[in-house]
Parts: C-alpha cells; sequence; structure tokens
C-alpha cells in the first residue's frame, strides 16, 4: 500500500514540476496510475495526497486550469521548488555533518538530518570526509526531552498562541495558562519558552519541564505578533538573573576539607581551633546559602551572621528528622 | 536485512527519494553502499527505492518513464532525472534545526569559525552559515526563535577558549579541577580530545595522563587551565566517549538511591538524570538515583534539609543523620 502510494506522490511532483499549465485532478488522474475508478473515493484519496505534499513543504499552486470554464487546476513551479544553487568544500561538509548530528529530539533530529542531505544532493561531488579534514574539536548536543517542546516549537514557528497547565517551583497546585509564545531559549541545558501570558496580560518565562500534560494550540497560524525588538533571550536571563552575592559571613572550616569555600574564600588558620582554618563566605540569598553550607556537614560551622547561622541549624535540624 | 525492518511512511519515503534522485545525479555514479550508509538504510531498502523511482510512469498524454537509472557492480547511475534532477527546498523545520545547530558551532568555535585561529576568511562554520541561510531564505526565519546559551558565565567561556586555542596547537593542559562529588581539587595534565557540550554543560574530553585513560572535565568545574609547552599525545587507543548514548551510564552495580522530595526540591529530579520518578500526594516526588558514590546524594540530602528524605538504602539515610547531627554538634 504504502509503496504504491509513495510511488503516485512522486508521479504527481515529477508531472506537476514539468507542466507549464495548472492541471485538473482529471488529468493528473489520467496521468498517474493509482487512483480508484470510483469518484468519491478518488476525491477523497486526492484530497489526502495534496494534503501529504504540502506538509511535506511542496509548494503546490492551485490556479484556473482552462481560460474558458472554471475549473481548478494544480501545478508547482520549478523556481518554488528547487533548492538554490549551493556548492559546499569539503571543510563546510565536514561542519554539515557535525551540525547535522547536534539535535537529539525526535522532533528535530530528523529535520536536520533531511537538510543536510538535501544539502550534500544539491552540492555535488565535495563529499566531507571527516577523516580527511581536521576535526572542529567540539560536538555540541541539544536534547529536548520535555514532551511540551514538539507543540511549543510548531506553535512558535507558525506563531500560534498555546494553553496548557503549569506548575510553577515549589507549587504544588497547578494553573491552566494561554500563552502567545515568542521563542523558545535553552538556558543551562534547560527549555523555557517566553512570550504574552493572556491571564497575566504580561510578558512570562515558563520552564518546560514545569508543563504538565498536553500543550494545545489554540489559534490559528500566524496570530501572534512577536513585539519589536523583543529579545527573548533577555526575557529568560531576567527572570534566572546571575545575582550579585554581597552578602558576607564568616565561616569555620576543617582545613583538609570544604575545596570549594576554601577556593573562594580567602583561607586562614584559625589561631583558636588548630585545624580549621577561618574563611570568608559570599551570598546572595540566606535560605539558599544556608543549604549550600549544610550540604558539608560536620566540616564547616557558622559564625555569623547569626541569622545565618540560625538558618544553618534549622536546615540541618530538618535533615535530621 | 537488518532483523527489524524499520517502517518508513510514504511521506518520509517520497522526502527520502527527493534527495537521494539528485543525490546521485549530481554525481553521475556512486557507491551503492556509501550511498545507504550516507542515507541511514540498508542497501535492500535503497534498492527498493531505486526500483520505484525507475517505476514511476506517466500513462498521459503520452506514456513514457521520467527517470532512467541503472545499478550494477556495487555502483548507481542515474541518466535521466527530469523534473526533479535537483532537491526541494529546505522546509522551515528542517533549515531552522539545521541553522540553531550551526549557530551553537559557530559560538563554541568562537570567531574564527573552526579554522583553528588562522583568521582570513573565516572558517568553515562561518561560511556553511552563511550559505545556508542564503539557500533556507524565508524557511530559516523561525530559526531565531530559538536560542541556546551554551556557556553560563564569562569564566567558563574564557576556560572554553583556553581550550579551544590548546585543540588548535595540539598542546597539552594543565588542570587543577574541582571534584564535587567528592569536595576536592585534584591537578593534572590532560591532552586535549575536544569539547563538548551537552545538556547545557560544556565538557572537555580529554586523555588524561594521571588516571590513564579518556576522562571528561565539566568546564565550570575547572578552577584553571594552563597550556603547557609539550605537543599533546593522545594515545591511539583512546576512545572516544559515545555521547549518543549518554555521558553518564549507570551501570548494574551501582547503589539504586531512593529520595523523596518535597515541592520545593523537585528541581533535583530536572538537575538529575532519574531512573525512576513516581509523583506522591502534594506535590511530592519520589525519585530512583543509580550510583556508584552515594558520597554525593549524602550531600545533597544535607543541602535539601526537610525538603528531602533518603527512603532507601537504609544505610544512606543513617549516614545522613550521623553527619547532621555531628554538624548540629559544632553548634552546642
Amino acid at each position: 500500500m504504502s509503496k504504491r502510494r509513495t510511488e503516485r506522490l512522486l508521479s504527481i511532483v515529477v508531472l506537476l514540476l514539468s507542466s507549464r499549465r495548472y492541471l485538473t485532478a482529471e488529468q493528473i488522474r489520467a496521468a498517474v496510475s493509482g487512483y480508484p475508478d470510483e469518484q468519491e473515493a478518488f476525491k477523497r484519496m486526492f484530497e489526502r495526497d495534496k494534503e501529504e505534499l504540502r506538509d511535506l513543504g511542496i509548494p503546490l499552486e492551485t490556479g484556473r486550469a482552462s481560460r474558458v470554464d472554471d475549473d481548478l487546476g494544480y501545478r508547482i513551479s520549478r523556481q518554488d521548488y528547487e533548492l538554490p544553487e549551493i556548492h559546499l568544500e569539503p571543510d563546510e561538509a565536514a561542519v554539515l555533518g557535525i551540525a547535522s548530528r547536534v539535535w537529539q529530539s525526535a522532533e528535530l533530529a530528523g529535520a536536520a538530518a533531511g537538510a543536510a542531505l538535501k544539502l550534500r544532493a544539491a552540492s555535488g561531488e565535495a563529499d566531507g570526509d571527516a577523516a580527511v579534514h581536521p576535526p572542529l574539536g567540539v560536538q555540541p548536543r541539544l536534547t529536548t526531552q520535555e514532551p511540551a517542546f514538539g507543540p511549543l516549537w510548531e506553535a512558535v514557528r507558525d506563531r500560534r498562541p498555546v494553553t496548557f497547565s503549569y506548575q510553577a517551583s515549589g507549587r504544588s497546585e497547578v494553573t491552566k495558562r494561554t500563552l502567545e509564545p515568542w521563542g523558545v531559549v535553552n538556558r543551562r541545558g534547560r527549555w523555557y519558552v517566553a512570550g504574552h501570558d493572556r491571564m497575566r496580560n504580561a510578558p512570562r518565562v515558563f520552564r518546560l519541564s514545569r508543563i504538565t500534560g498536553p500543550v494545545k494550540l489554540v489559534g490559528p497560524p500566524g496570530s501572534v505578533t512577536v513585539p519589536e525588538g523583543t529579545d527573548v533571550r533577555d526575557l529568560v536571563k531576567d527572570w534566572d538573573k546571575p545575582v550579585s552575592y554581597d552578602l558576607t559571613a564568616s565561616l569555620r572550616v576543617r582545613a583538609d576539607a570544604g575545596a570549594a569555600l576554601h577556593h573562594w574564600g580567602h583561607p586562614a588558620p584559625d589561631p583558636a581551633t588548630p585545624g580549621w582554618d577561618l574563611v570568608t563566605g559570599r551570598y546572595s540569598d540566606q535560605e539558599w546559602y544556608a543549604g549550600y553550607l549544610a550540604q558539608f556537614g560536620p566540616d564547616v560551622v557558622v559564625l555569623g551572621p547569626p541569622e545565618l547561622r540560625e538558618a544553618v541549624i534549622r536546615q540541618l535540624k530538618g535533615a535530621l528528622a | 536485512m537488518s532483523a527489524q525492518p524499520r517502517t518508513v511512511t510514504s511521506a518520509e519515503r517520497l522526502r527520502r527519494l527527493l534527495a537521494l534522485v539528485p543525490y546521485v545525479a549530481a554525481r553521475r555514479v556512486v557507491g551503492l553502499a556509501e550511498t545507504a550508509s550516507t542515507f541511514g538504510m540498508t542497501e535492500r531498502e535503497l534498492i527498493d527505492d531505486l526500483n520505484l523511482a525507475w517505476c514511476v510512469e506517466l500513462r498521459a498524454p503520452e506514456p513514457y518513464c521520467p527517470i532512467d537509472l541503472s545499478y550494477e557492480d556495487g555502483e548507481i547511475s542515474i541518466s535521466q532525472a527530469e523534473s526533479i534532477a535537483r532537491p526541494l527546498r529546505l522546509a522551515a523545520d528542517e533549515a531552522s534545526a539545521l541553522l540553531v545547530a550551526l549557530r551553537m558551532l559557530a559560538d563554541a568555535t568562537g570567531p574564527g569559525g573552526g579554522d583553528g585561529g588562522s583568521g582570513g576568511d573565516g572558517g568553515p562554520v562561518s561560511r556553511l552559515l552563511a550559505k545556508i541561510e542564503t539557500a533556507a531564505g524565508a524557511a530559516g526565519a523561525a530559526s531565531s526563535q530559538v536560542t541556546v546559551q551554551q556557556f553560563n558565565s564569562k569564566r567558563v567561556r574564557a576556560v572554553a577558549d583556553t581550550i579551544t586555542g590548546a585543540l588548535a596547537a595540539g598542546r597539552r593542559v594543565h588542570l587543577r579541577h574541582y571534584v564535587w562529588s567528592r569536595d576536592e581539587v585534584t591537578e593534572r595534565d590532560v591532552d586535549p580530545m575536544r569539547l563538548l557540550v551537552v545538556e547545557g554543560r560544556t565538557y572537555l574530553e580529554g586523555s588524561c595522563r594521571r588516571a590513564e585513560g579518556v576522562r571528561l572535565f565539566r568546564l565550570d568545574r575547572v578552577w584553571s587551565v594552563d597550556v603547557l609547552d609539550v605537543p599533546a599525545e593522545v594515545p591511539v587507543e583512546a576512545e572516544p566517549v559515545d555521547v549518543d548514548a549518554g555521558l553518564f551510564r549507570p551501570s548494574e552495580s551501582d547503589v539504586l538511591a531512593e529520595l523523596e522530595l518535597g515541592p520545593e526540591a523537585r528541581w533535583v529530579a530536572e538537575y538529575y538524570p532519574c531512573e525512576s520518578m513516581t509523583e506522591l500526594p502534594g506535590g511530592r516526588l519520589r525519585i530512583g538515583l543509580r550510583t556508584p558514590d552515594t558520597t554525593w546524594i549524602r550531600r545533597l540530602a544535607l543541602r535539601l534539609g526537610e525538603d528531602a528524605r533518603v527512603v532507601s538504602p537504609p544505610g544512606l539515610a543513617d549516614e545522613v543523620r550521623a553527619a547532621a547531627a555531628a554538624a548540629l554538634a559544632l553548634y552546642e
């Protein structure tokens, strides 16, 4: 079945690319094999075929097939169909190979590989041989484990609004959001989507891994407008902004432990307790830093400030419970 | 034929054929085996595709076969490909996926674009990027709505640049590297092999003189790097890490540690590769982590305090409580 269908679709592409005129459905039916005799079945099959060709990105045009009557016809403009001339040098072809393996996601790995094949097909013989050309020395990988990535990418690409349920960090309740997505960003290995949140009527950023349940596309393509001058990267950066470490802690750290605390903290031996160093710690968020210090267990004692000392004691009591 | 034939939809197969025919046509003669491997298919599948293209027949107005090709002695040639001799334009997904990947490469290799810092007309990465942007046209527009930030600080960027320089010059480097899981600093000489960027973290893959093997070093934990005046000698038997299989593959002999996380600690499940994850009432989550060394899980549990609880192994839960008790004693 599938083989005959592929053969039929390929025949339609060859036929319509070679014709300057618009060909009617009947003319197409007469030229290619595989359509049923029954009219309704033919119409249904032809509709599905057209849809499939358009999904592949084949620019199927519709126009009047004749001057005398209003019959609709189809053709494919060669100029719109063909990949423009491109020639790759061998070192560029080698880079193309590396680039086509960056995506590890179901959604875009196939697309990148498909693009690379088209480019190599267009470029003729200068195939890059990784063994001949010095390797770039880098191999980035992009993964998208979040199920929300697929529909959100589609929404961003086609400029369509979406709805989804979201569980914000540290909250147990889930809220329903409607978003006009402006772009997706990968930062520190995590995917975010930024856009206009209709409920809050303001720009918002969402982490994809915290989206629960399916993402639904709710508007027609082209119905999202990205405001002029928006840099999605900046939105994500603001939301997850680098902190300024302007609070200071004084710590006592065992001399042979707490390597990271020693490295950043100007250690000096503690004259009062041999085997221990006095170290300065810099932080911005007390609760976060208390957790960070607690991980060193009995290798660190907070001398001050008292609030931080109390926070670490609370943290340790929590671990004891 | 492979034991498990993949099922290819008619659309995927058509997409492949529309690239395969021009690929062969542009080259006059190509090897069957080489073409099959380029297209990620078996030779049997390739021959099926070639037969399918060859069988295309248009019946009207005059019957004719638009595609003429032959394959023999392991070689394919196409004498007539008619209107499909050129590949189809890039679709939006294709153009975007490739452009995003190339911009990551350009960012990772720096301004030279992979030319090893020799300057001139730009490296192959920037040249290829420019060519594909032109060829893609409007189909590449959506790629600007996907951005990837690979280096999370200026310091990591600087370490990466030093290592890229060492790679280009073929030199050995000296690292001071912090091992977070054991809270210790190690000093080692490494012959760099490549930079890997995986899940937002950058790693140096290199042959470590001290460990006498290939090791990965997370750049944000490299406290200093010096390029040595010694040529790098990567042993021929040094095997690069198979990135596709995942950087950290748990082994059967690893310990399975189970933690119960409160809502405040859910980020842990996003940060570490979990073997299992079960939602519990009240936004709580139970996760399973497999690891050869539980030291870091003890540290993690202390850090999370009341927001997490070690469920198993029981010995680890005892260790956490003992460490917390010993630390609290210092405040009495």
